[in-house]
Formats: structure tokens, sequence, C-alpha cells
């Protein structure tokens, strides 16, 4: 099993370490953004979806999303050789649809939805919510973990306290998405949603539509 | 600390070091250097038109490349929007005394849905510094909100800002709705944010896709011109 740290999910990634080695046949290769590292794995591991295989861009590619495509491109060329199929573990992620134009010319799928806090908490129950949800700044369990690299630092706010209100200010709750069932995030979670001055909530979403597209992956669900 | 004699008197330096001290100092998003820098070339005569031009929309101009090119994030174009604040807020009294040129007006805001608006909040500052009359709706526009403003304020241009995948699509709402109003052709619509592109623009029925605040600027300016050059 792969060891994992979520740290070095957010500027390093992780990559597959046989992919360059061989061929490997009827394995799928699962290339996604480091923020869902942890959550992948965990998915493979209680489907026991041994075939597949998982290969992470850093997901600090988010504060520049026009660089995601190429990025994307990039790993699925490299792998490509080596797997049978791949599959792309990204959402729109602020692209404006030029990544799901980019995976449909390679002849490669992705997950369906705008972001992660849509496809977790399942693309049609967040549109549904959305017009109520507008105020509400969204954390997922890799960002609770990394709140401050991600969110705090990036935002400058460890520098700059004052820009909360220029950041922040029309915002009233933070929602914590929850994928899994753990008692320190959500302490955690509150305590980010105290720096940030906004109300707290809690939601368990588990995986969502991630659990949903990765499903289609396995042996079993090839029609 | 910095070493004493480290230490710049703005007052000191002639203009022409002046005004790239100020440039820097925008860009370090220092607001008490900029409004001294501010009034030291009040005092030295210069027009307040001159001031906002030369040094502090030249200093955006900067700060907003550097933006583009990754070397600037977020945090730091707020902090240089902030100091360019607090120098607008001398000029902005005095460039109505004086008289400095009135471009055109345009209504700007957010669309439903989203609450991004460092950008567009960027697009009105320098829209403002080079002589646009601005009106701010702020965020989370449905259409009604525009269609309103843009009647009331007899506005020229239409400017809309949306950071989302699921928020930008509703830019055709509003120019859709326009368009069956027959009131499309009575502006000049121009959109922006992250994820747009010129295709998308275009597709939407806008006049213009800017990719920054100093694109949105030009833009405006030659549309407009062009807008007096039609036959009535
Ligand atoms: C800063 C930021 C935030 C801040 C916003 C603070 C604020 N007051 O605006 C915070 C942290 C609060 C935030 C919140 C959220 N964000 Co955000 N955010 C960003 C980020 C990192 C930068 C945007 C920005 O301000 N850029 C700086 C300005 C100067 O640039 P700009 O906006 O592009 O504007 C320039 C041009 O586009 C143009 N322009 C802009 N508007 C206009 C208008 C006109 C008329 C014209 C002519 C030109 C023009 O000129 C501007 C100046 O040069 C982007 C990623 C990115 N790099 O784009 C994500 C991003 C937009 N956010 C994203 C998301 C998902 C969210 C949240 C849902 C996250 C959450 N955890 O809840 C919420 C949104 C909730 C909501 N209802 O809207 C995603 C969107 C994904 C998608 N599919 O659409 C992005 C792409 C990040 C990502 N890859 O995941 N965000």
């Amino acid at each position: 099993m792969l060891a994992l740290n979520d740290h070095g999910m957010v500027d390093a990634g992780l990559s597959a370490p046989q992919a360059l080695a061989g061929v490997f046949p009827g394995r799928v290769l699962v290339i996604a953004c480091g923020a869902l590292a942890r959550e992948i794995l965990a998915l493979r591991k209680l489907n026991r979806w041994d075939h597949l295989e998982l290969t992470c861009l850093p997901a600090k590619l988010h504060l520049h999303p026009e660089l995601i495509p190429d990025a994307v491109a990039r790993a699925i060329e490299d792998a490509r050789p080596h797997y049978d199929r791949i599959f792309v573990a990204y959402a729109d992620c602020g692209t404006g649809g030029l990544l799901a134009a980019r995976c449909r010319e390679l002849g490669v799928e992705m997950v369906a939805g705008p972001h992660c806090y849509s496809f977790f908490d399942g693309n049609a129950a967040f549109a549904a919510r959305a017009d109520a949800e507008m105020r509400a700044f969204f954390l997922t369990d890799f960002l609770v973990r990394q709140f401050d690299a991600f969110v705090w630092k990036p935002m400058g706010l460890d520098r700059h306290p004052e820009l909360r209100e220029m950041l922040f200010g029309h915002y009233e709750r933070l929602i914590y998405l929850a994928q899994a069932q753990d008692a320190r995030l959500d302490t955690e979670a509150a305590r980010c949603a105290r720096r940030l001055g906004l109300a707290y909530e809690r939601r368990t979403t588990g995986y969502g539509d991630l659990a949903t597209a990765l499903a289609t992956l396995s042996p079993e669900a090839v029609a | 600390m910095v070493e004493e004699d480290d230490d710049l008197i703005l007052s000191e330096l002639p203009d022409e070091e002046l005004v790239p001290q100020m440039h820097d100092d925008l860009y370090d998003g220092l607001a008490d250097e900029i409004t001294e820098g501010v009034n030291i070339l009040l005092e030295r005569g210069w027009t307040p038109y001159d001031i906002l031009t030369k040094a502090l929309v030249e200093g955006m101009r900067i700060v907003g490349i550097d933006f583009r090119d990754g070397i600037l994030f977020v945090p730091e174009v707020l902090l240089a929007a902030n100091a360019m604040k607090a120098g607008m807020s001398i000029l902005k009294p005095l460039l109505i005394e004086t008289g400095a040129p009135r471009l055109g007006k345009m209504v700007i805001g957010t669309v439903k849905g989203d609450i991004h608006d460092i950008g567009k909040n960027l697009v009105s500052m320098m829209m403002e510094g080079a002589g646009f009359e601005i009106v701010d709706l702020g965020i989370n526009n449905p259409v009604e909100n525009y269609l309103e403003a843009l009647e009331r304020e007899r506005a020229d241009i239409l400017g809309m800002s949306a950071l989302l995948t699921t928020t930008m699509p509703y830019m055709k709402v509003v120019i859709d709705t326009m368009k069956e109003k027959g009131v499309r052709d009575d502006y000049i619509i121009m959109v922006g944010g992250a994820p747009l592109n010129e295709e998308f623009g275009r597709a939407i029925g806008a006049d213009a896709y800017c990719r920054d605040a100093a694109v949105a600027v030009e833009m405006a300016k030659t549309l407009m011109a062009r807008r007096h050059n039609l036959p009535a």
C-alpha cells in the first residue's frame, strides 16, 4: 500500500511508482488531484478495487486552474503506454470546460461536476442547494487538514489578518463536508470557522459521486 | 529593522524618482506611503488626473502584469488595491472639481450565485482611474438588478464578472433577457473572470471578453469610440 502524507499532496503530488516500469493489462490508472489521494485510497481499500493504480498531481494547481488542463494532459500522455484504461479524478475545477474538452480529445473519462465540494455532496444535491448556500464556504477532509497551507497562507491571512474582511466579508458560515467520520477533523473544522469568523456546520457526505464514478472502473462494471 | 539611512524621504525625491518609487510602494501595498506621495505631487502642482494616471494607474498596471505572470498572488493584489484606494480617496473629489475627462458610465457586478469580487473590484478601480464612472452592484446579482441599474443610471456599459463554472452561464441569461426586452443593443456588454475565455464571450453574445483590468480599460475605450462614430 502507498504511504500517504497529505502535506505532500499540496505541493508535490504522488506518482504510481510502477507506472513507468512496464505494461499492466487490466489495470486502471486514476490520475487525481492531490486533494483526493487519501479518499481514493480509502475507497480502493474499502471496495477492494485492487485493479486501481493512483497517481496524483499537486493540489496547489487549484490556485492556478489555468495550469490544470496541460498538467493532466501530460500525465495522461506519460501513462498511456502502460495502462489499458485511464481515469481523471478531477472535476471542472475552474477550467471553464477546458479540462473536459482536453479529456474528451484524449479519449479519457473524468468526474462530472464543477468541483469536489459538489461531487462529494452529490452534484444534484449541491446544485439544488446552491441558492441557500451561496454564502457558505466549504471545507472537505483534505482542506480541514491542509487549511493553513491551502487557505490561510495563500490568502495572506497569516501575514495580513486585515484582509479577512475583503476575502470573507460576504460569507456567513463554514460548512464542513465530511468524507470520513473523524471527531478530530470535526473539532479542527470548527476551529477553522472560528478563525474565519464564520458560523460552523458539519454535513456528512461520504464520498458522494466520486465513489459512483470510480465504481464504473471495476471489471464487473464493464458493460 | 532597516538601517536609518536606508529610509527614503519621499518629499526629497525629484518627480522622476518619486513616481517610480510610488509604483514600488503600490506594488508593496503601502497605503500610507501612497497617501504621502499623492499629497506631495499635489503640492508640486500636479493635476489630480496626472497623478491618478501616471502614479497610481500605471503602478496597478504593473501589479496586474505580475499577477498574470504568477509572480504576485491574491493577497498582494488586495494590498496594492487598498493602497490605490487610499490615493484615489484623496484624488476623487479633486478630479470632479478639475473636470477630468469622463469617458462613459459602467454598471458592473458579479453574477447571481457567485461571491468572488476581487477581480470585479480591480476592474472597477482601473476603469474609474481611466475616467469611467462606475456603478458597482456588488456580488450575487440577478438579472433584474442589472436591468434596473442600467436604466436608472443611463449607463453605456454593462460589466459582468463570474469566477465559477456554475455561475458563468448566468451571463447568457442576462444577455438573453436584454434581447427579449429589446434593449441589448443599447449597451456595450463586457464580461470577465478567470474561467471565461474569448469563445465563451462570443457564444453568449457579449461585445467583449477581457482577460484582465488593463485590457478591460482599453477595450472599453475602443468600444465607446466605435459607438460614438456610429451614425445616429
Ligand atoms: C480568491 C479566491 C477565492 C476567495 C474569494 C474572495 C473574494 N472576496 O472574492 C475565497 C477564498 C473566499 C473563495 C471562495 C470560493 N471559491 Co474561490 N477562488 C479564488 C481564486 C484562488 C482567485 C480568484 C481571484 O480573486 N483572483 C484575483 C483576481 C484579480 O483575478 P480575476 O478574478 O480573474 O479577475 C481578473 C480577470 O478575470 C478580469 N475580470 C474579472 N471580472 C471581470 C469583469 C469584467 C466586466 C471584465 C471586463 C473583466 C473581469 O479582470 C480581473 C482583474 O485583472 C480562484 C482561482 C483562480 N486563480 O482563479 C478560486 C476559484 C475561482 N474558487 C473556486 C471555488 C470552488 C470557491 C468556493 C466554492 C470554495 C469553497 N471552499 O467554498 C468558494 C465560492 C463560494 C461562492 N458562492 O462563490 C474555484 C472554482 C471552481 C469552479 N468549478 O468554478 C476556483 C477556480 C479555485 C479552484 N480551482 O478550485 N475563492
